[in-house]
């Protein structure tokens, strides 16, 4: 407790980030540190954004010392520290369950181990503290596309998911053919402005009729044939043109599959999450569907919707009010599965 | 299997795939290269059928390595276009699922060529002439 205010510690690092946030009452940002955006590191031998597990553990402790110090609390204010136990790259797993539990050992405080997608989920309930299940989620990211049924802040359905890449999987891999860098998402987003989002038919795969899943591979292929087509019969490429219309065929089925999820579930209220929440062409149309619809719409600002700590103190924060504790045997599970690995997690599992 | 091969469609590249499962034993290594949609991925999961893996295989590009218990064989999918240099592929513990008993196959294995072993099985895909068709070349 730190003046008369409950505080959840929340740890990250199953994948490039490194990042730590405190929240007060579940809700209030006390602080929200990521690794890449911090300049302290670079001083001591700066570490970029990279695979390898070892940063996480040269990154931890200095994303430690400014989570808590921008916060102005003590490692003894802490009720309880939150961290990412799966999924996700093993090793970068590992680095942030062995802190944490260093951590709550050194601290007497209780561990509580959440799931990355479920945290991602729980970041809406720090802009929309309203947010009560059952609702409907969208998750889409570098790493995953779902669509989820929230039926507790414990307890998730997987509606549909994708069968191979992820979208912001299939941006990156577009923007790479187009020349346009990494990360590919914002910048197919800020080309498509000035493309024409109906100059090339891209194709656009629906997978078995009902099917909540998606399949993205396809498209991404579709715009690599077009681009060795064009180049092969020695026709200029309108590169914005490509992205406009690679982005529309993309969302267009996200968005079409979200919305026959909201129409069959029943729940008026949609929250988004992941990194690719932050893409400005899904945000508008989404807003424009959900109001057409009478849903309620809730994305997070894009600091959220990246990989970042404060998402899972909120999913810490909501698990210890249900008193779902893990302890420190906590494993990590690089497949953990929302719908029924979060057992896994608990204290005795 | 013929060294050199035209895929005039995906079909022909997953026939291929499920063909190439036949023959791989424990410890078998498959290294992959070719450009983005050349078909890897295609070729990946057509393989991972032939051995029996029920689950669907979603891409490892983040993760790096995704694995699969339930065909014939464990199944481990590499995806190494993120990795930097040996320490990282060291650090996912690159070398223990070498010799775990299962079959490893490597997308963008051109990256990593200098760590590979000396008996892994080189598969290139390339654009064909024709906008679905791909070249594989084995060796």
């Amino acid at each position: 407790m730190f003046n008369g205010k409950h505080i959840t510690l929340g740890i990250e690092s199953s994948c490039d980030e490194s990042a730590i946030a405190v929240l007060a009452d579940g809700r209030e940002i006390l602080s929200n540190v990521i690794s890449s955006q911090i300049e302290v590191h670079k001083v001591f031998g700066g570490v970029v954004p990279e695979i390898a597990s070892r940063h996480h553990l040269h990154n931890l402790p200095f994303v430690m010392d400014e989570a808590l110090s921008a916060a102005g609390v003590t490692l003894g204010d802490v009720d309880e520290i939150g961290v990412t136990a799966g999924p996700g790259l093993a090793g970068c797993l590992l680095m942030g369950t062995a802190y944490a539990k260093a951590v709550a050992a050194a601290s007497g405080r209780p561990l509580i181990g959440v799931h990355h997608i479920q945290a991602h989920i729980l970041a809406n309930l720090i802009e929309y503290p309203g947010l009560e299940p059952p609702f409907l989620a969208l998750v889409v990211s570098g790493g995953h596309t779902h669509i989820i049924e929230v039926r507790g802040w414990n307890e998730f359905r997987v509606l549909g998911a994708t069968r191979d890449d992820a979208v912001g999987e299939a941006y990156d891999k577009v923007a790479r053919v187009l020349g346009l860098g990494y990360p590919g998402g914002p910048k197919i987003d800020r080309l498509a402005k000035e493309g024409d989002p109906f100059a090339i038919e891209f194709k656009r795969v629906y997978l078995e009729k009902d099917s909540l899943d998606f399949s993205l591979s396809g498209t991404k292929t579709a715009v690599i044939n077009y681009l060795h087509k064009e180049t092969q019969a020695g026709r200029p490429v309108n590169s914005a043109d490509v992205a406009a219309s690679f982005q529309e065929a993309v969302m267009e089925v996200v968005i079409d599959k979200t919305m026959t999820a909201l129409a069959q579930t029943g729940y008026s209220t949609l929250a988004v999450a992941g990194g690719v929440a932050s893409n400005s062409f899904l945000r508008e149309k989404l807003a424009s569907r959900c109001e057409k619809a009478g849903a309620k719409l809730c994305i997070p600002s894009p600091i959220l919707c990246t990989d970042n700590g404060a998402m899972v103190a909120s999913a810490a924060y909501r698990k210890a009010g249900l008193g779902l504790y893990s302890d420190l045997h906590l494993d990590v599970f690089p497949g953990l599965s929302i719908e029924s690995g979060l057992a896994k997690l608990e204290a005795g599992a | 299997m013929e060294k050199y091969r035209v895929l005039k469609t995906e079909e022909d590249t997953k026939r291929l795939g499920e063909e190439l499962a036949r023959e791989l034993g424990p410890g078998s290594v498959l290294a992959l290269s070719g450009d983005l949609g050349a078909g890897k991925t295609t070729l990946t999961k057509a393989i991972a059928k032939g051995l029996g893996v029920s689950e669907n295989l979603t891409s490892p590009t983040f993760t790096v390595v995704c694995e699969y218990d339930s065909g014939r064989l464990p199944f481990y999918h590499f995806d190494v276009y993120r990795v930097h240099d040996e320490d990282e592929l060291f650090e996912i513990g690159f070398d223990e699922y070498l010799h775990r008993g299962g079959v490893c196959v490597i997308e963008w294995a051109d990256l990593i060529e200098d760590m590979l072993p000396a008996d892994a099985v080189r598969v290139r895909l390339s654009y064909g002439d024709g906008e679905n068709e791909r070249i594989c070349e084995i060796e």
